[in-house]
């Protein structure tokens, strides 16, 4: 197979922390590599090497055997490769047709705009994946599968000779990978070199011709996919075997349940949930993107309240109709978008723990009593082992684990009875993760009802005592731990895109 | 100063260094100001030092500070405040119109005197407060991104005014000329409001509930709604402390000039702007203390009048002035630049 | 384009209401308002705030704001209008030509700060407001100019028009920069919807990071958009001082506001990535009628102000209703 493009030792820091150190990689034509590795071991920085938006601070890119002098995204556009970032780089105020064109516009050096010819390309685009999108429509309208195509056919209209995928199937249904495996396979067949870039190894195994795998910025392993398994590229992509013992829990007999949700709806998000929720009890929801997993959480915690339906607290019907409600009846939420939703980047560690907590931390006056205050934060940081000298740091300095230490903190710190868990442990480094695991098993033996919401059938097995499966808004089965294993869990996951 | 931003530094943070800002933008700024108020001392050895000059200063730079403050709050929540001026004008025709109605005869008794004082400041801040509260419900309810809220509502404040008014000046027979021109032992009453204000701020950004959600809220709405905080009701609260803050300004700027127009001191928008920025408050929310509003109140006010007393041979002195406000505010912009620059590669070359 | 998205676009709205004000005013006031004078006269207070328009929309569409250009173009008129008297050169082209190079020079120094330093666009241009304007008033001169009394042909050009037409009583004519304005409206269009500079505009205010991966030259995109803003300034602050027959320093600032909300009404939009060259015109054509004919129905003029205000709050309220309604269609339809 002819040599496309060679990375050489490549290295790259940020603010003085190394985020490739010296990092080898040959793509082949026609050949289908995929790039697995934890957040944070330095896959997407790889990327945007390898497109020009990060220029590398030693090593050398040498395409087709020529080392190149200069290497920004117009030179990598020049050169045929395309990325296909998570989040498409599409231009939400133009139409599907510019946001076609405009690559090969502006690759070909063109300065003035031809409708009639965008338009051509834009048609092109879309017949050779074979979608049919309304060419006229603004981008920001449409849905996220939508988008994706988009993101592709754009890709394949460039003449491309590598396409990097990174993370592509993370927004798509079951049925959606199929199609774009097909159109990967596709493109391989006409000589094109792909980067998949993915998590989730069992896609990996289905598409890749050779695995490479990346740990804390380097290369730790690089085969054939035909010779490895996914516990060995589990193993490389952490570092270690995981061993992790279930949570056994049963509901004492009579118990009122803490939590009880019947008939609850929110038409288009989900329909008809029941389910219950003990003390101490942790219940893992999975299911696929757009199974109404996330919305069920958000509904729970008053973000997008249900419009039907009841919820009980220790049998007492409950109405959440705000976030606010949903604190007053001490439940907490750690959201799934942690660096958006869950954390203040710039502000103190400080402050962050004590966000949702400063009402009941005022004095008689209503003034903030700082001595109360400084005692909380001290008792958190304390408490859940948060590694850090000094409190008044941004939690911007942090490393993954603690962040999710702090946004657990600031919960914990409000006592709830409930807490909702929405991808625990995403983007957290491995050592972190199982230490985290261990946080919310002991917090559920403390007496607190925790949901746990994921599709990392590992940490669901590791974590939960009873799993529940959605599917298209509605509750597929319900199970405990011991009545499944994680082979069997993986397998109905799949089985629900069908 | 330091326990302005906190609640949350450690205990053993809390030592005699946190009383100087240990925010080096705000050593600078302190800086620059001290450099200026030594460099016009030296010029005009007689007049800049003096009392009756430092006194002047106090009176002028009293009722920007006052606007400066509102617009620093809504700045901190992200959003701005554009229609302060507005506001303001609109609180003195207000008030000089329930004065004229009430005393227009030089022989009013001092009872009705008394209480049409009384009912001229209630009325005006009572209007303060309603153009806030107008302002906070289009940001906060109607979400219109509070730049053309504001936009809208300056223009439509005036445009009430001058309805009101019909273009002319409103006077305020000299009744609050007291508030506007009086002083309290050696220190002129605006200035004590505009210190009172300053700390009073401060003090409900540093310790209080609503403080503190508005600087969470500032730094990230997404997740401070996630944290429980109530964004809507911060924005309402927000807007209406800024109407109120304007209001206040407005009264001052009644009693000091004994006259209400609508279209008064139209510069005072982008210059309170200006301020906020000088004075270290991030325009994207979130960042910034009161402290630094007041230095940079106090610093570009010397400036101002020093370069008065020095180009007095020379018509151009005001001009002049406007043209160092741009001056300082692009230099102050470059240095932070420039040292938070070398920050960010002191903290790459460390490792 | 079906009905349903024609309704949905403001300069649609902004045509309708523009049609039912001009209907009402005629109705009201047959007589005074269609008239070829008062058109005329409509027309003429376009000229000036529309190519202010212009260059504010081009800013607007990229993700910024601008508030100097009206320093720079008070600078610009002043300065060439100096030029031209020291230099007894009293040519209509040479002052155009000196505006324009003034406005591109000081709208490339806004260039320099927010293309390099990266620094906020509001606040950048907040400084050179006031650091041109304090320049000009201080270093070059504070006296008004009176056109008349120091030029001839630069004096003469405020009768210069395009089209005179003879009416009963005197004649009504349309002045020629109008024609500039179109002109410089056609090329605006052109760059923004023809060219790839252009859409390097909308790709910046559409998604800045998407923009520089496509391979867009995001500093030298900028440079351009701040200097051909001042070299639009330029131009204005000559057109303003032409038929306004005087360059008075103290003219002109403080029309910036009025000018952002102008093409707001237009449809574009302050967080960037929309708006078009015949929504601004529209803006413009119905902030002008609003003020130069509310009277003619009756409506003293000091209500102008606050109708502007209550139009210019409905203008982006419709907007924000309208993306707060679709929010929660999505959550529904997810």
């Amino acid at each position: 197979m002819a040599e496309l493009l060679r990375l050489e030792q490549i290295v790259k820091s940020f603010a003085g922390v190394q985020a490739l150190k010296g990092v080898d990689l040959t793509l082949n034509q026609g050949e289908i590599t995929c790039l697995v590795g934890e957040n944070g071991c330095g896959k997407s920085t790889l990327i945007k090497i390898i497109s020009g938006f990060y220029q590398a601070d030693h090593g050398r890119i040498v395409v087709t055997g020529q080392p190149v002098a200069q290497w920004h995204p117009i030179e990598a556009i020049r050169a045929g490769i395309q990325v296909i970032y998570q989040d498409f780089s599409l231009f939400p105020n133009l139409s599907v047709a510019e946001n076609l064109a405009l690559n090969s516009q502006l690759s070909a050096r063109k300065r003035f705009v031809n409708w009639r010819e965008i338009r051509g390309i834009a048609q092109e685009a879309l017949s050779r994946t074979e979608v049919d999108l309304p060419l006229d429509a603004l981008v920001s309208d449409l849905g996220v599968a939508d988008k994706q195509l988009i993101a592709i056919s754009r890709a394949i209209l460039q003449d491309a000779r590598l396409v990097v995928m990174d993370e592509p199937t993370t927004a798509l249904t079951e049925k959606e990978v199929r199609a774009l495996f097909k159109v990967v396979r596709n493109l391989q067949a006409k000589g094109i070199a792909i980067l998949f870039v993915s998590h989730k190894l069992n896609e990996v195994l289905e598409i890749a011709e050779r695995v490479v795998v990346m740990r804390n910025g380097e290369k730790v392993l690089e085969t054939p996919a035909t010779q490895v398994d996914a516990r060995q590229i589990g193993v490389a992509m952490t570092g270690r075997e995981i061993a992790e013992s279930t949570y056994d829990f049963t509901p004492p007999e009579g118990e009122t349940p803490l939590l009880e949700v019947n008939q609850l709806s929110l038409p288009g998000a989900f329909e008809d949930i029941h389910f219950k929720l003990h003390r101490g009890e942790i219940l893992g929801i999975t299911g696929l993107l757009g199974s109404g997993r996330t919305e069920l959480a958000k509904a729970l915690f008053g973000e997008t309240p249900a419009q039907r339906g009841t919820i009980k607290l220790n049998g007492q019907p409950v109405s959440i109709r705000s976030i606010q409600d949903a604190i007053y009846h001490r439940i907490g939420y750690v959201p799934e978008d942690r660096l958006t939703e869950g954390l203040f980047l710039q502000r103190s560690i400080g402050s962050n723990i004590v966000t949702s907590t400063l009402k009941a931390l005022l004095n008689r006056v209503g003034f903030v009593d700082s001595d109360r205050v400084n005692q909380q934060i001290r008792d958190w940081v304390t408490g859940l082992h948060i590694k850090t000298q000094d409190v008044s740091l941004p939690v911007r300095s942090l490393s993954g684990g603690n962040q999710q230490r702090i946004v657990l903190s600031k919960w914990l710190a409000a006592n709830p009875e409930i807490l909702i868990l929405n991808g625990p442990t995403v983007g957290v480094d491995v050592g972190s993760k199982d230490e985290l695991h261990q946080i919310i098993k002991d917090l559920a033996r403390k007496g607190i009802g925790i949901i746990v919401i994921s599709d990392d059938i590992p940490e669901l097995m590791a974590t939960c005592n009873r799993v529940m499966l959605m599917r298209r808004g509605r509750i597929d089965e319900q199970m405990t731990i011991r009545q499944t294993n994680e082979h069997d869990l993986s397998a109905k996951l799949r089985q629900l895109a069908v | 100063m330091a326990t302005m931003q906190t609640p949350p530094t450690s205990p053993q943070k809390l030592r005699l260094d946190s009383l100087i800002p240990r925010d080096s933008s705000l050593i600078r700024l302190l800086v620059i100001t001290v450099v200026i108020f030594i460099a016009f001392s030296l010029a005009k050895p007689e007049t800049f030092p003096s009392g009756t000059n430092l006194e002047a200063m106090a009176r002028q730079m009293s009722e920007i500070g006052i606007l400066a403050i509102a617009v620093a709050l809504t700045m901190l929540s992200g959003g701005i405040d554009l229609s302060i001026n507005a506001t303001a004008n609109l609180t003195a025709v207000t008030a000089a119109t329930v004065l004229t109605a009430m005393t227009a005869s030089p022989d009013t008794d001092p009872g009705t005197v008394g209480l049409a004082i009384v009912l001229a400041i209630l009325a005006g801040v009572a209007v303060g407060l309603l153009c806030g509260l107008v302002n906070g419900f289009l940001v906060a309810y109607a979400k219109i991104p509070p730049i053309l809220a504001t936009l809208g509502t300056m223009t439509l404040f005036t445009g009430i005014g001058t309805v009101v008014t019909k273009g002319a000046a409103v006077f305020g027979q000299a009744r609050l000329s007291e508030l506007g021109n009086g002083e309290i032992g050696p220190v002129p009453i605006p200035l004590v409001i505009f210190l009172l204000a300053a700390v009073v701020i401060s003090f409900i950004l540093s310790r209080t509930k609503y403080g503190f959600d508005l600087y969470m809220m500032g730094t990230n709405p997404q997740a401070a709604r996630f944290s429980g905080i109530n964004n809507r009701s911060v924005l309402l609260r927000t807007y209406l402390l800024s109407g109120m803050l304007s209001a206040i300004a407005g009264i001052i700027i009644l009693g000091r000039i004994d006259a209400a127009r609508i279209d008064f001191g139209e510069s005072y928008v982008l210059l309170a702007i200006m301020i906020c920025v000088l004075g270290g408050i991030d325009p994207s929310g979130g960042f910034g203390r009161m402290a630094g509003v007041v230095l940079a109140v106090v610093a570009l006010q010397l400036l101002s009048t020093g370069l008065n007393q020095v180009l007095f041979e020379n018509s151009g002195a005001n001009f002049f002035r406007q043209f160092a406000w741009g001056a300082t505010l692009l230099l102050v912009l470059m240095l932070n630049y420039f040292s938070q620059r070398q920050r960010q590669r002191r903290a790459s070359s460390e490792k | 384009m079906n009905w349903r998205a024609l309704f949905a676009r403001q300069e649609f709205i902004i045509l309708l209401v523009l049609i039912a004000l001009c209907a009402v005013i005629a109705i009201i006031n047959p007589t005074a308002f269609l008239s070829v004078q008062n058109l005329f006269r409509i027309l003429r207070a376009c000229i000036v705030i529309g190519i202010f328009a212009l260059g504010t929309l081009m800013v607007l569409i990229s993700g910024g704001i601008d508030v100097s250009f009206p320093a720079i173009a008070i600078t610009a008129l002043y300065i060439s209008t100096r030029i031209i008297v020291d230099t007894g050169i009293d040519s209509v082209p040479l002052a155009f030509l000196l505006g324009a190079l003034i406005g591109l020079g000081l709208g490339l120094i806004n260039g320099v700060f927010i293309g390099i330093f990266r620094l906020p666009t509001l606040i950048v241009t907040l400084g050179t407001l006031n650091l041109f304007r304090g320049a000009l008033l201080f270093f070059v001169g504070s006296e008004r100019i009176r056109l008349s009394e120091v030029t001839t042909n630069l004096a003469d050009a405020s009768r210069l028009n395009l089209i005179t037409v003879p009416l009963a009583r005197g004649e009504a004519s349309l002045h020629f920069t109008f024609a500039l304005l179109i002109a410089l409206a056609l090329l605006v269009w052109f760059i923004l919807s023809r060219t790839m500079l252009g859409r390097a505009i909308y790709a910046i205010g559409g998604d800045r990071e998407a923009a520089e991966r496509a391979g867009f030259n995001i500093v030298r995109t900028q440079f351009f958009i701040y200097g051909f803003v001042g070299l639009l300034a330029g131009i204005g602050g000559i057109v303003f001082g032409i038929l306004s027959r005087e360059a008075d320093p103290f003219s002109i600032v403080g029309t910036e506001l009025d000018v952002i909300a102008a093409v707001v009404l237009g449809g574009a939009l302050i967080t960037g990535g929309r708006g078009t060259v015949i929504g601004t015109l529209l803006g413009v054509l119905l902030i002008t009628v609003i003020s130069s004919n509310l009277v003619l129905l009756g409506i003293p003029t000091e209500w102008q102000r606050f109708v502007i205000g209550v139009l210019i709050i409905i203008g982006v309220g419709i907007p924000a209703l309208q993306a707060l309604r679709k929010r929660r269609l999505r959550v529904q339809t997810a």
